[in-house]
């Protein structure tokens, strides 16, 4: 929904510890993505090709790669863990809506590679 | 062939943003600025509530207004005209503010001397949500003709907000809005959201809102 702000975000705290470790060329970065956290990946490629070849003289070359979490809710009452996209906020085993998302919504930075 | 070091960032976006925020608000804070982000779809009638509550409280406090939207003035023009101090932030095709934007805007705009600030998010009941803009309070706005099922659609917008005004009251007769269940499905995501059915058109409902936010913008900018 908003991949070209968070990619333009991700630009300025790459290329500020590209800085921090004296890095002046970035081969990969790799981040990672919740599966419930709104952020569409083919979109994602799309922005950081486009943004990288027209804003970042170290980043320009470089490969996004994208490792997936999964989502996965908890429900308190039966305190028993199942898929969230599947199932939403309702506990499939003892139909309860006391849930909770574990995790599933991240935006990770993992880590860079360059020289 | 070049040798590539791998380095760990491990670095949150969404955390690295609602960190960004909490430092805005502690600048306001020193600043003595109350920071308004008023949020809802296009046509919900920010600009026009705006004006309203401007002209009831101009005389008691100095009010500026930062109007986001992706291209056009028209909205920051509509502001002037109330004699409020109004800047208009173009995002550049961007769907949501965060806070180092809102940051940028406010430097831009010069807050110092203004006790109130409205930053009119860009018309989007999705995006918007899931940025901390740093502001002191969110409200939102939701207008009868959009029906009144719009909690169970765009939960996270309703459970961000402080304050659901519900606008355009005066054509109330003409739709199937039920504010009962309107009000239940808010209270479902949100039970501390303040309900507050307004109309810019008439002024029904403004002096509820417009006590809320004196009382708000006073507590904020209180000595502490």
């Amino acid at each position: 929904m908003h991949e070209l702000g968070v990619v333009f975000h991700v630009i300025k705290t790459v290329e500020e510890v590209a800085k921090e470790n004296r890095i002046t060329e970035i081969e990969a970065v790799t981040l990672q993505l919740g599966e419930v956290s709104g952020v569409v990946e083919s979109y994602l490629q799309n922005c950081w090709k486009w943004s990288v070849e027209k804003k970042s003289q170290i980043l320009k070359d470089s490969t996004l790669l994208v490792e997936q979490i999964p989502a996965v809710t908890y429900c308190e009452d039966c305190e028993k863990t199942y898929p969230t996209v599947e199932h939403g906020k309702i506990c499939p085993f003892c139909g309860s809506g006391h849930t909770y998302l574990k995790q599933g919504n991240e935006f990770l930075i993992k880590e860079i590679s360059g020289c | 062939m070049k040798e590539f070091k791998v380095i760990e960032v491990k670095r949150s976006i969404f955390e690295d943003n609602a960190a960004d925020a909490a430092r805005l608000r502690e600048t306001l804070r020193e600043q003595k600025t109350f920071l308004l982000n008023l949020m809802s779809s296009p046509g919900a009638g920010k600009t026009s509530t705006l004006k309203r509550t401007i002209s009831m409280l101009k005389e008691e406090m100095r009010i500026g207004v930062m109007e986001a939207d992706i291209d056009s003035d028209v909205d920051a023009q509509s502001i002037l005209e109330t004699g409020a101090k109004a800047i208009q932030i173009h995002t550049g095709g961007m769907c949501h503010l965060d806070a180092d934007m809102t940051r940028q805007g406010l430097l831009e705009f010069g807050t110092e001397d203004l006790d109130l600030v409205v930053l009119e998010n860009v018309g989007n009941l999705v995006c918007p949500a899931e940025f901390d803009t740093g502001a002191c309070k969110n409200v939102m706005i939701l207008s009868v003709p959009e029906g009144h099922d719009k909690p169970l659609k765009y939960p996270l917008m309703f459970s961000v907000c402080d304050v659901v005004l519900i606008n355009k009251t005066d054509v109330l007769p003409y739709f199937d809005f039920d504010m009962e269940k309107c009000r239940e499905y808010i209270q479902k995501r949100n039970p501390k959201a303040k309900v507050i059915p307004i109309s810019a058109k008439t002024g029904e409902g403004f002096y509820q809102w417009t006590d809320w936010l004196r009382r708000e913008t006073a507590d904020w900018t209180k000595e502490h």
